[in-house]
């Protein structure tokens, strides 16, 4: 058996250890990155939900200043802690405007009685047909979207408070 | 107080553990006899061990929540046998399992190893020790199961529910007994390297540890696999997910392992090679824990996952293989090469076997990898799955399988006999097979037409070894290789005819309404809502039927509060010639249910068959031990071979 042969064992250890220990030591990205993201939003236009509310259009979103868009449901556990989160936002001078996903009237106004109403416009996609249109698997999510109705971020899953610098710095970007 | 009288133990275990390797250095640099000190530490370091992992189990029988491994992973409501198997289904809890069984391992490699060298024996008891000292500081420093929390919190987390299933309770142990048994093979291969005594006397003493651990690995992946196709919900028993895949690597080492050990203990031939996959398979071991417990590859098992201990771990990893493979490279051009053989001989064939399980060890490691290595050159993530290991791998298991039937007919050093004649009847079978599926199923995959036909052969060709002879005076570790090698073909069945011929129906379904699956009718009759001890369900009522046969299925939707955890549990009905298998999942807008219905035939012949291998490498072990226990004096042909050797 040769020398470099009895050692190849060795070096190949050493190589594998190595591999794994830059992985340890690099975080991994666990964000799944939107392929919409510079993209314009899909045209849509959907149904008010509300007596109270005005309906949501895509030419909505298109009017010069960023808008956040949140894809959410009445019967959506998380939305009922993002939502409270989205009020911060609006504090912050943020226009939110939501898609209301295959939800009813009745427990829509009862959602947003209980928990606040951060939303300009709600408009409803009984069929998901807008959620699917914009990439969004599921409840909540939210699009960041720049005053020419272009994505500029995509959030799958809820903002929670920490998420809130960051979403308003999307924001400031989009501008 | 038990906590802390645990903790105590495991202390004390420690220290002992040192002074077995300080023993071996002794002995090794000046040649004092230590072995009765040393066998007294290592007994007592396992009894230690064993107090330690009592202390657990009590704090976790009697739910003592001030512990906060207790708090962690148990609560007041489970069920008495769940509380218990929580003491071991944690991290913390599962490593001192681990060390338990290894300390344990230890004692017994003091008390029965007589047949190697007395400095082997020392050299392997001194590796071993050393091994243990890692896991030592491991639990002491990284992970302590004894931790108080003060004040004590009333009630506890919860297990999750998933876990709370009786095969899951004695998988770990199952798979952890496995890996000792090859930390035992890796310190006799360390040993016998430092010592430079490599011959037939050390295979026989390390044979018994490979054939254990082989066993209870093959019961571990075994059961696994089966855990995953009821409990997952998925239909499936193999994903190729990095966990599995934790788990095979060392099989497939092992079984490399268990094969070349006999030609060491039987030729005195293979020592390096030999000597290099007894590193190889407990490094898998290790490998697989790592991966498992640092997350550091994506997979759909979720563990609790610390990249802290994942260091930890490497660091050991690193250290413990290194160091034996720098041993390796300085030692191997010592060991002198035992006796010659011919190229068609016993010894070719295991030869062969052990580089297509080398091969194959070698493309699951590097499908499993892959991925972290892509990230690391490009950026772009990945992941590899089914297709690469069935593709890549399928064949040469096939391969395999083929000549699984021909190895065991040839003789030790040459064959000289027409060996190829008595295959015919297999090769008759195989090819008869073949044509059936070609006119029957015309369309039909080419892996599991093949399956099937290499089954068909193999199945007449593994028992051959037993024909010729009066099978019941053929030797138990006969018996068990022809066992083993039949539940190949029986395993193989099952996964041709599982690939071949499953039908499979996704529906939503209003009560009342019919679907079939193959050649069942299935109505779904009720959905109504139940409750257990720890968690509430829906259960749909199934009414089945395929003309002669009228069952009822009862799947659950559950839903677990504590931790807040939805499963199905699946409602399987086996019956001879296949399984089928109902899902029920979530209710839509307008009252219908998701139903997943699945008729597999034959499917239960995959762990038939995984079963029918332990059982043969059972047999074989019962076999080795009997000769162990009760000729402890070497036979005559033995004493003949060593000398040989």
């Amino acid at each position: 058996m040769s020398r470099a042969l009895r050692f190849a064992p060795f070096a190949l250890l050493v190589l594998i250890i190595g591999a794994l220990v830059w992985r340890l030591s690099t975080p991994t990205d666990t964000n799944v990155h939107s392929t919409l993201e510079g993209k314009p939003v899909p045209a849509f236009s959907l149904a008010p939900i509300l007596p109270n509310k005005p309906a949501l259009d895509s030419s909505d979103l298109a009017t010069g200043q960023p808008h956040l868009l949140n894809i959410f449901a009445s019967w959506c556990i998380p939305c009922v802690t993002e939502v409270k989160v989205l009020q911060t936002l609006k504090a912050h001078g943020v226009a939110v405007e939501g898609i209301a996903v295959r939800d009813r009237p009745g427990d829509l106004s009862e959602f947003l009685a209980r928990n606040g109403d951060p939303y300009e416009r709600i408009g409803s996609d009984p069929q998901s047909q807008v959620q699917i249109s914009l990439g969004s698997s599921g409840v909540p999510e939210s699009f960041v979207v720049d005053g020419k109705g272009v994505i500029r971020y995509q959030q799958i899953g809820p903002i929670d408070r920490a998420d809130v610098p960051m979403i308003l710095a999307k924001l400031e970007q989009a501008r | 107080m038990i906590a802390e009288t645990g903790l105590a133990a495991l202390w004390l275990a420690a220290a002992l553990a040192g002074l077995q390797f300080v023993l071996m250095m002794v002995a090794l640099r000046s040649g004092t006899d230590v072995r009765r000190a040393m066998r007294s530490v290592a007994l007592v370091q396992g009894v230690l061990t064993l107090i330690a992992f009592a202390a657990l189990l009590t704090v976790f029988a009697l739910s003592d929540m001030s512990v906060a491994l207790v708090f962690e992973n148990s609560s007041s409501a489970k069920p008495f046998i769940y509380k218990v198997a929580g003491a071991w289904g944690n991290h913390e809890g599962s490593m001192l399992m681990w060390v338990t069984i290894l300390a344990v391992a230890g004692a017994f490699v003091a008390l029965l190893a007589h047949r190697t060298s007395e400095r082997t024996t020392v050299a392997a008891l001194g590796a071993q020790a050393i091994l243990a000292l890692g896991f030592y500081a491991f639990l002491l420093i990284a992970s302590n199961p004894f931790a108080r929390l003060w004040p004590a919190p009333p009630d506890g987390q919860g297990l999750n529910p998933l876990l709370q299933d009786p095969g899951l309770a004695f998988h770990p142990p199952t798979l952890y007994l496995g890996y000792v048994g090859l930390s035992v093979a890796f310190s006799f291969a360390v040993g016998a390297l430092l010592t430079g005594e490599v011959d037939s006397r050390l295979a026989r003493a390390m044979r018994p540890w490979v054939l254990g651990a082989w066993v209870l690995l093959t019961l571990g992946i075994t059961a696994g696999s089966y855990w995953a196709y009821y409990e997952l919900g998925w239909g499936g028993y193999w994903f190729w997910d990095p966990v599995e895949n934790a788990s095979l690597m060392p099989w497939l080492a092992a079984t490399a392992l268990l094969h070349s050990i006999n030609v060491l203990a039987a030729r005195g031939a293979l020592k390096a090679w030999t000597m290099m996959l007894a590193v190889i398979a407990f490094s898998m071991s290790m490998v697989g824990t790592f991966l498992v417990r640092s997350g550091i590859l994506t997979s759909v098992h979720a563990f609790a996952i610390d990249p802290e201990r994942g260091t930890f771990l490497l660091a050991l990893l690193a250290i413990y293989v290194g160091a034996a493979f720098i041993l390796f490279a300085i030692r191997a051009p010592a060991l002198k090469e035992g006796a010659p053989f011919e190229l068609v001989s016993r010894e070719t064939g295991l030869v062969v076997n052990n580089l297509i399980l080398s091969v194959v060890l070698g493309i699951v490691f590097v499908g499993t990898l892959y991925p972290l290595f892509v990230e690391a050159v490009s950026g772009e993530k990945i992941s590899v799955g089914a297709p690469y290991f069935d593709a890549v791998a399928g064949p040469l298991a096939l391969l395999l399988a083929m000549l699984v039937g021909i190895g065991p007919l040839l003789a030790w050093r040459r064959e000289r006999r027409p060996v190829l004649k008595r295959l015919q009847i297999p090769a008759l079978l195989g090819i008869t097979v073949l044509a059936i599926t070609i006119i029957l199923w015309r369309d039909m995959h080419i892996l599991p037409r093949l399956g099937l036909t290499v089954a068909a052969y193999l199945a007449a060709a593994s028992i051959l070894p037993l024909t010729g002879r009066n099978p019941l005076r053929a030797p138990l570790a006969t018996w068990g290789m022809v066992v083993a090698h039949f539940g190949i073909a029986v395993a193989l069945v099952g996964m041709a005819a599982n690939a071949a011929f499953s039908s499979e129906t996704l529906a939503v379904a209003q009560p009342g309404e019919i679907l079939t699956v193959g050649p069942w009718s299935v109505q779904l009759a009720s959905v109504t809502p139940t409750a257990g001890k720890n968690w509430t369900a829906v259960e749909a009522e199934l009414r089945a039927s395929d003309g002669p046969r009228l069952v009822t299925l009862e799947p659950e939707s559950r839903y677990y509060p504590n931790p807040p955890t939805e499963t199905n549990e699946s409602a399987i009905r086996t019956f001879w010639n296949g399984q089928l298998y109902t899902v029920v999942g979530k209710q839509d807008q307008n009252g219908g249910w998701q139903l997943r219905l699945w008729w597999k035939p034959f499917v239960t012949l995959i762990w038939a068959g995984g079963a029918l291998i332990a059982i043969g490498g059972a047999l074989a072990l019962l076999g080795r031990l009997w000769r162990l226990v009760w000729r402890r004096r070497p036979r005559a042909e033995e004493w003949r071979q060593e000398r040989y050797a």
